[in-house]
């Protein structure tokens, strides 16, 4: 991944900030330039919750070489307390054991590396609350 | 707006073709299709392509395929929305016609997937590359996610997933260009190997390489080649969110509702005119879901329908990918909108030979992107 590219998600990966809309309140995540509920183009930032639940998920058991190494691993959609769904993986649980409708709480995770010399690229996951 | 026929087709057979290079199999594929039309020439062409740069580091596909089908100078260019880069080629050949820009146009649908490529992350740039991919999903793995949420919600079956491979293989064998020839069993796809839960190997449609092509021209240009040619009465296109998780229902893909609602609207037909469907079943669940969307079946019902039959081709009420879909027929993903307006072409004009669907007159193709952030919807008439 190219540096900048990942220093610009810095925001919204490691500390789930969002964009409110000023004028209708929608939260967008990631923050966009125009709210798709209103159109409106002024916001503030807000953090989202840690807390959700599972709305579904997978087990991923063929992957891109780039996490074919972390197979199997869970993959969900999950709904944060404002109603912001994001997508994740689900980890330290057992994977037979993951259900929809489970609460779930967001962790600071590493998600993937960038090959040897690459850097290591940090992000939200989802651990069962 | 004018009047527009699908009036030839050509399509390579679809699998891996490791003699053939991409411009190649288009070239092949677009010689056939000017061929069987009759024209002596066609005023421009579009090519439908999900990601030749990443599959074998050629973009400017236009040019190439112009190029090497020997064409040049007339204007040549790629079209891209991911799977649905096919359908939405066929539509901008659609508008260039029916605006009187160009009399005989050309639209084809190519894809080399077999070259070396990492297939898996290729196709995983239809989603959102920040939000979904850069946390590990896979396609297989956000089909799995509605297959899941399909499951919870409306009690959908994983023996109705396998029912979708078991038909489109049974319909797959009967078709000479397709990918694979053979039976498949329930118990067969039940127990293939776990890909992303709960999907199977045989749940997904392959990696293929292939090409298709037509010629699109004016209804006058048609009357005149003297040769069996079908209209197409509606073209539709519409947009959803790019990632699965922005949207209100993961069970019911909005961009497929909307197209549909306006191809309906624009042929003034129902659901209950349509007497046969090429859908976009890159994974068991889309078909089931797509079912329903495109308002055959109830929401929540599209499971039940194919495994009850009623979507095969002997005694079904609609039937659903005659051609093997995506599944059997395989899926080089620029190639699939064009190969299901060929495989209507072909029922339309009764030729589909042990494909074929008695008393057929009007057929739909529904051509989507990514988890459904893009889809493209035809209506073919016989004429």
């Amino acid at each position: 991944m190219i540096t900048a590219r990942y220093h610009r998600e810095i925001p919204q990966r490691y500390r789930l900030e969002a964009g409110k809309c000023s004028t209708c309140q929608h939260i967008a995540f990631p923050p966009r330039p125009v709210c798709p509920k209103c159109k409106g183009r002024s916001f503030d930032t807000v953090r989202l919750s840690d807390e959700g639940k599972i709305v579904t998920f997978t087990i991923v058991r063929v992957a891109s070489e780039k996490f074919s190494k972390q197979t199997p691993y869970a993959v969900g959609i999950v709904e944060l307390q404002e109603g912001i769904r994001i997508t994740t993986q689900i980890v330290d649980a057992e994977l037979n054991k993951i259900e929809v409708g489970q609460r779930v709480k967001l962790v600071f995770r590493r998600i993937q590396e960038d090959g040897r010399a690459g850097i290591l690229c940090y992000g939200y996951k989802a651990i069962i609350a | 707006m004018r009047d527009v026929a699908v009036v030839g087709t050509g399509m390579t057979k679809f699998g891996e073709l490791w003699g053939q290079s991409i411009r190649d199999i288009f070239v092949e594929a677009a010689q056939q299709a000017i061929t069987d039309s009759g024209v002596d020439h066609v005023d421009s062409l579009y090519v439908g392509s999900m990601s030749p740069g990443l599959f074998v580091n050629q973009e400017h596909l236009g040019a190439v395929i112009a190029d090497y089908l020997g064409v040049n100078p007339i204007p040549a260019t790629r079209v891209e929305s991911a799977c649905a880069s096919g359908g939405a080629a066929f539509r901008q050949a659609f508008l260039e016609v029916a605006s009187g820009a160009s009399d005989i146009v050309l639209a084809g649908g190519v894809e080399k997937m077999t070259d070396g490529a990492d297939v898996t992350d290729a196709l995983a740039t239809a989603a959102d590359q920040e939000y979904e991919v850069y946390h590990g999903i896979t396609f297989p793995g956000l089909y799995a996610m509605i297959a899941k949420a399909h499951m919870h919600q409306f009690g959908t079956t994983r023996e109705q997933l396998a029912a979708v491979a078991v038909k489109n293989h049974r319909n797959g064998a009967k078709n000479p260009n397709a990918q694979f020839r053979s039976e498949v069993t329930l118990a067969q796809v039940m127990g293939s190997t776990m890909v992303a839960d709960p999907l199977r190997l045989l749940d997904c449609s392959p990696v293929s390489d292939g090409a298709a092509a037509v010629v699109v021209a004016s209804l006058d240009v048609a009357r005149k080649l003297n040769k069996s040619f079908v209209k197409v009465i509606a073209s539709a296109q519409a947009s959803d969110t790019i990632a699965l998780h922005g949207r209100e229902s993961i069970t019911t893909f909005k961009a497929v509702v909307e197209a549909v609602k306006k191809a309906y609207k624009i042929a003034n037909l129902r659901p209950a005119d349509i007497n046969l469907v090429e859908v976009h079943d890159c994974f068991t669940i889309a078909e089931i879901v797509v079912s329903e969307d495109l308002g055959f079946f109830e929401k929540g019902k599209g499971g039940e329908a194919v495994a009850q039959g009623l979507t095969a081709i002997e005694g079904g009420r609609i039937p659903i990918n005659t051609s093997g879909g995506l599944k059997a027929k395989g899926h080089p993903v620029g190639a699939t909108g064009i190969a299901q307006i060929i495989e209507l072409y072909e029922q339309l004009t009764s030729h589909a030979g042990p494909r074929q669907v008695k008393n057929v007159r009007r057929g739909m193709a529904q051509n989507m992107g990514g988890s459904g952030a893009s889809c493209v919807v035809h209506i073919l008439e016989a004429q």
